[in-house]
């Protein structure tokens, strides 16, 4: 049991272990043998990824005094388990955000350094609306390409939503009519994974928590049934369902945010030196027996 | 529609005794608004409704005034500007959603059929302090 073992490994290692369960995935695994399942079955395996989320690199503040160390200490511990993910997806706000060119491209620059040392080489990336809205993501696109794209693995269609090159916090038509092409490529029982930044629902609006044109979104991917979404953006975990979809959200690696509407203002939860590092972490996503499986890490405190 | 603002939209809603209207540089007027109303025959007398008007000054990372105080029923013209880049506003629970665009005032009319508190923020992602530009529309009775 390769996977046990190393999510005991992870657990060690981080300090704080989060819950596990069964998302809405179910299926995935089985998917080329359901009729109308449109992905070959033929390399499917146990695998898992790891969703880390919310790294602004470059910020410098109270809420986390070793903020350039965070990112550094996240990319350790992951290398130090034996058993490495099939890849790791970044879910936006790769950096924090700048109104310098200059210093935009040396924080991308400096986070590519950064994560080029896991040992885990496929790095799948997105942006934030810190990397992305205040150039339409030009120095993103430099530094990490498209935006938007999708991706086959082990027989589950991973696709990207850039929800934050518009500053408006849209995803637009032409970016849509993409997403509706895109899946209409694999059956509607495929399982689909979605990764974005934003909520694709009005998660909590007056915090900004929400993406404008989520329910267009939402609507091109109710037909599919086995959905599941994985965004970032509140740097916190929660778990929404709109209809069948499972939306999920991950910590953060920079400094934690309130639960959605539990305080009058949104603003970081203070850092705690006695427990540097609590309420930041990141996911791992484990496609096993049939389910998916949610594990939020902690990140360990130094 | 969440966000999205039209004339239909904004006149349907104002028909309902809620009205939003939000278009940068828009001239639309209470006048106008009125015509639009005196077209329909059920409501001949309908008064003209002349909205208060308050201007809202926008920039990095603020609003001014930060809290807007109205009345319960009041129709108000919020007139939007921004002396820097663009912004945004939206007031969610009053279903405010606008832009604000460099060169020409925004103005949403809105008239609210509730008390309370309804906090406003800047939807247009513009830098290191965006998450602190927010605001409060403070309804009375």
């Amino acid at each position: 049991m390769p996977i046990q073992h190393s999510r005991r490994q992870l657990l060690k290692l981080m300090g704080v272990g989060g819950v596990v369960f069964a998302s809405g995935l179910a299926g995935a695994g089985e998917s080329g043998k359901r009729k109308g399942g449109g992905l070959p079955s033929g390399n499917k395996r146990d695998f898992f990824f790891l969703q880390l989320s919310d790294t602004h690199w470059g910020f410098q503040g109270p809420p986390n005094p070793q903020a350039d160390k965070t990112l550094k200490q996240a990319v350790a511990t992951i290398n130090a388990v034996d058993l490495q993910p099939d890849f790791i997806v970044f879910t936006g706000d790769l950096t924090h955000t700048t109104e310098s060119k200059d210093v935009r491209n040396t924080r991308m620059a400096e986070f590519r350094k950064i994560v080029s040392d896991l040992r885990v080489k496929d790095l799948r990336f997105m942006p934030g609306e810190h990397d992305a809205a205040l150039d339409a993501s030009e120095a993103y696109k430099e530094h990490f390409g498209a935006p938007n794209y999708a991706f086959d693995h082990k027989g589950i269609h991973f696709v990207t939503v850039d929800n934050v090159s518009d500053a408006k916090g849209a995803v637009g038509d032409a970016q849509r009519d993409w997403l509706a092409g895109d899946l209409k490529k694999v059956g509607k029982d495929a399982p689909i994974v979605v990764f974005t930044h934003r909520p694709l629902f009005d998660l909590y609006p007056s915090w900004d928590w929400a993406t404008q044109d989520g329910a267009k979104v939402v609507d091109i991917l109710l037909p599919y049934r086995n959905v599941t979404v994985f965004y970032g953006h509140i740097h916190q975990e929660h778990h929404h369902m709109t209809d069948h979809i499972a939306h999920h959200s991950a910590k953060s690696l920079v400094f934690p945010l309130p639960a959605p509407g539990s305080v009058a203002k949104k603003q970081p939860i203070p850092w705690d030196p006695a427990h540097p590092f609590k309420g930041l972490g990141y996911r791992q996503v484990e496609e096993q027996d049939k389910n998916v499986k949610l594990e939020e890490l902690g990140l360990a405190e130094t | 529609m969440r966000r999205g603002q039209s004339h239909l939209a904004g006149l349907v809603a104002w028909a309902a005794g809620l009205l939003v209207y939000g278009c940068p540089g828009s001239s639309l007027a209470p006048g106008r608004l009125a015509s639009a109303a005196e077209q329909q025959p059920a409501a001949p007398q309908a008064a003209v409704a002349v909205a208060r008007v308050i201007k809202v000054t926008a920039k990095k990372f603020e609003f001014k005034p930060s809290v807007i105080t109205v009345k319960k029923g009041e129709l108000v013209e919020l007139e939007l500007t921004t002396s820097d880049r663009r912004h945004g506003f939206d007031a969610p629970e009053l279903n405010i959603h606008a832009e604000i665009k460099p060169g020409a005032p925004t103005k949403v009319q809105f008239k609210p059929d509730k008390a309370g508190h309804f906090p406003f923020h800047c939807s247009v992602f513009c830098g290191d302090g965006h998450e602190e530009m927010t605001g409060e529309i403070v309804v009375t009775e």
